[in-house]
């Protein structure tokens, strides 16, 4: 792979995980527990739709095919998408989503501060616009899953439960497949190992303050940074692509 | 009606578009306009077009494409059809660029300005109002950490009981 392919995979997971962790947040809007917390679930979404914007435009000049942020956000299919299991879970309940949401903040922030030392000029640029759109979300999120893991029994039971679930998944996200591993060797992106060791303590902490457990010895369920997703993620596709797949070029 | 126009041929000097963007209010705050935000980084001739930079305020702002209109319809208005926008994304857009005129007529149309200097340093992100802009009481707490716009958090008064917007330190 030359080097701008290989850019272009990096912008291609980030911009993906921003892009399918957007549209599943943004199915809240309307149907928060309250309404500020269906606002702050709505602002996230919307920066997460916009950081896409940069990233998918990104990938598409370092594609050279012609394509651009629209094209690959609509026309491909599931398995050109490139962004882990974590972010194409459903929804859940509230808690669900948020603890999904503070698993990905605590590796997208570190992630995008390590990325602001990128080679590639596009990519550190894109990381220093969103990197304190990040900081703000993991700030929310951490918050929210240390008040409601150390809340009541229910609000502590549902956040131990979307642990459970959600922990087997976040284990992609630090772990370096080939791809990944190019990408450190290029300059273009840190290297997972060291993330890794970031990404534990910060959730070994959080989670103690929360008075949560994460699962000890869990199976690590990856694929979907090489293309292998679980079924969610085409039935999201299904629905966000409808409108371009049936009407190509629409305009309003 | 339809006129004529002759090939570009008035190409003021940029200083004086930078003064006419000074009438182009934020769609979303009209109280400032895009030069008092700090989002206008460069006016100049590219040929025989007329190119204004933007930069985005947060990635996903909705009124990014209003505001890129709203300049191209401004300039347009004053004579000059070939004009352009430019999305910058570097440096990022920081409320440290807004100006001291545009904080004062924030406050007066009821909105928090931003708190100079605390933007992405320590735990407490977005700073904090140093004071209600409707009483100037300093006894003030937040309601949430969002608001109407992603610019914004929603703070409440203790003295006045008002509740407020916060124009994020960012």
């Amino acid at each position: 792979m030359n080097a701008d392919a290989l850019a272009a995979e990096l912008c291609l997971r980030m911009g993906d995980n921003a892009l399918i962790l957007g549209q599943r947040v943004s199915a809240w809007c309307g149907h928060a527990p309250v309404l500020e917390e269906d606002i702050a679930l709505a602002n996230v979404a919307l920066d997460l739709i916009g950081q896409t914007k940069l990233w998918l435009a990104r990938a598409a000049d370092l594609r050279g095919a012609g394509e651009d942020a629209d094209a690959l956000a609509f026309r491909r299919d599931v398995r050109a998408f490139r962004n882990c299991l974590l972010v194409e879970r459903p929804n859940g309940d509230f808690g669900a989503t948020l603890m999904r949401q503070y698993l990905y903040d605590a590796f997208h922030l570190p992630m995008l501060q390590a990325l602001k030392a990128s080679t590639d000029d596009g990519v550190a640029s894109i990381a220093t616009k969103a990197e304190k759109e990040a900081a703000y979300h993991l700030d929310r999120s951490r918050d929210l899953v240390v008040r409601l893991g150390d809340g009541t029994q229910e609000s502590h039971d549902r956040m131990q439960a979307a642990l459970d679930d959600l922990w087997p998944f976040a284990g992609e996200l630090t772990r370096a497949d080939e791809t990944d591993a190019a990408l450190a060797a290029a300059g273009l992106a840190p290297a997972l190992d060291d993330m890794a060791k970031t990404y534990a303590a910060e959730t070994a902490a959080t989670f103690r303050e929360a008075t949560l457990t994460a699962p000890v010895d869990a199976p690590v369920r990856a694929g979907g940074k090489g293309g292998l997703h679980s079924e969610d993620l085409g039935f999201l596709l299904a629905e966000m692509q409808f409108l371009q797949r049936a009407y190509p070029d629409a305009t309003w | 009606m339809v006129t004529e126009r002759a090939p570009q041929t008035f190409r003021p000097d940029p200083r004086l578009v930078w003064r006419w963007l000074e009438d182009v209010p934020d769609p979303e705050v009209p109280v400032v306009s895009v030069v008092d935000l700090g989002i206008v980084r460069d006016v100049a001739w590219e040929g025989d077009a007329l190119t204004v930079t933007v930069t985005p305020t947060y990635s996903g702002c909705p009124a990014t494409a209003v505001i890129a209109l709203e300049i191209e319809n401004a300039i347009r208005d004053r004579g000059i059809d070939t004009v352009r926008t430019k999305t910058q994304v570097t440096p990022a857009w920081t409320t440290d660029w807004m100006t001291d005129a545009a904080r004062e007529k924030l406050r007066a149309y009821g909105i928090a300005p931003p708190e100079a200097g605390a933007s992405c340093a320590g735990m407490l992100r977005s700073g904090a109002p140093s004071s209600c802009p409707h009483c100037g009481s300093s006894r003030v707490e937040e309601v949430s950490r969002f608001g109407s716009t992603p610019c914004k958090a929603t703070w409440r008064c203790a003295d006045c009981l008002e509740p407020f917007d916060y124009f994020k330190s960012f």
